[in-house]
């Protein structure tokens, strides 16, 4: 049991990186990546989410709509349960925990139209992961996409002042660096 | 090219050139990259897409009436996943090899920007005729966009087109293209490119500015940001 959560945690974090090998949460990474400071905000708020999107999803999948059979529905429902998780996450955050708020607040709602969440949720459904599966697979995942974001951010920041040719500046240069940093994940494939 | 607004031509050539989702307004970047393996594989989620955003701008416009302005997103989304289920089934039942191929990125056409922003920005506010042609339009610049970029990673990662082998037979093919570092790799040489041909034009003093260079900041500065972003929230504070 714990070494097949093992196994999860390892190959969604870093094997199979949310970001660089299974290209979602783009717009976030290379939009929400000029800085540390705000990659950080975003990684920490993504993981927030994902583990508490993947949880909730999981229980109405498992309770829910399997006894109703209507499995089908996955695409709609998850989508709905999302909005309205990250639209609840962030009044509660506003009303209970407002330094955490203050913290993570803006980032909330761009995580809505964040892919990932979604992506998590149907993988989970996909490889047929119980609750505490699904639950470890989305923080997982989400702990990689921090990662490589904030290694991005990082990079971005020591490139900034770069004499680099006027046509890839810019976007051109942050996917270039997207694509090395994508060569060495690939080095981590070996691991499982 | 002069044409009369919204006509069925004019919406075609519109999403195709003028406007085309991928290369100039730079929206839905996770398909882009993902599925681009091969040409088959871009043309097939290109086309999905396709199907998708026709039948949904198709439905919105005619339900624009209908819908009440503050819950607008949330059933633009709901109609959209609708769509994107019933086109999900489909693939399944009929071709099972792309459904296969394409995967989890088939659900996930219901996050694509393009076809909330395509809505948003036109079928809640324009005929159904318009809005159908508007659809198929902007998909099909997509498909040709997803298109192009799978068949370069394919001739020159594989050396074949459509699974079909062009190369001559000492070219040794560059397998990381067709790997996931070569979709950034690719797709940062053709916008650097399209970074050229803006840069030369403005220096003749054309405008450009329609053209944008990839999500410079974050999603609130793509194309169709006030549609794109929280869809909820505009239905509890608008």
């Amino acid at each position: 049991m714990i070494k097949d959560l093992l196994v999860i945690l390892i190959s969604s974090s870093l094997v199979s990186n949310v970001v660089l090998s299974q290209f979602l949460g783009i717009c976030p990474f290379l939009g929400v990546s000029k800085k540390v400071e705000t990659a950080k905000g975003m990684g920490f708020a993504v993981i927030f989410v994902i583990t508490i999107a993947s949880a909730v999803t999981g229980l109405i999948y498992q309770f829910i709509m399997v006894p109703l059979g209507i499995e089908y529905l996955q695409t709609i429902v998850f989508i709905l349960v999302i909005a309205a998780l990250v639209q609840f996450i962030e009044m509660f955050l506003k009303k209970y925990m407002v330094s955490l708020y203050n913290a993570l607040g803006i980032y909330l709602p761009l995580i809505t139209t964040n892919c990932a969440v979604l992506g998590v949720a149907l993988t989970n459904v996909q490889k047929e992961y119980g609750i505490l599966e699904g639950v470890v697979n989305g923080f997982a995942t989400s702990v990689g996409f921090t990662i490589s974001i904030i290694i991005l951010a990082s990079l971005r920041e020591k490139m900034e002042y770069n004499d680099i040719p006027e046509s890839f500046r810019g976007m051109p240069q942050v996917m270039i660096t997207a694509g090395l940093m994508a060569i060495a994940f690939c080095g981590f494939s070996g691991l499982i | 090219m002069e044409l009369k607004e919204n006509t069925p031509i004019e919406r075609l050539y519109n999403g195709i050139l003028k406007e085309n989702p991928t290369f100039v307004i730079v929206l839905g970047m996770c398909p882009t990259l993902a599925v681009t393996t091969s040409a088959t594989n871009g043309l097939g989620m290109g086309l999905s897409t396709t199907v998708v955003l026709a039948l949904s701008n198709l439905f919105i416009s005619a339900l624009r009436k209908i819908i009440p302005d503050k819950v607008r997103i949330p059933a633009f989304i709901v109609v959209i996943a609708s769509f994107v289920t019933m086109t999900e089934l489909l693939l399944k039942a009929f071709i099972p090899a792309l459904y296969a191929a394409l995967g989890l990125y088939i659900p996930l056409i219901v996050v694509n920007c393009i076809i909330l922003g395509r809505a948003e920005a036109y079928a809640s506010k324009f005929g159904l005729i318009p809005s159908l042609f508007d659809g198929i339009g902007m998909g099909l610049g997509f498909t040709m966009a997803l298109t192009i970029l799978g068949a370069i990673r394919e001739i020159f990662g594989a050396g074949s087109i459509f699974g079909v082998h062009i190369m001559p037979a000492a070219y040794t093919p560059i397998g990381i293209l067709i790997m996931p570092p070569g979709a950034f790799l690719v797709l940062a040489c053709l916008t650097a490119i399209q970074n050229k041909i803006k840069i030369e034009g403005e220096k003749r003093g054309k405008d450009m500015s329609k053209i944008q260079s990839g999500c410079s900041s974050d999603c609130a500065s793509c194309g169709t940001a006030a549609s794109c972003a929280r869809p909820e929230k505009e239905g509890v504070s608008a």
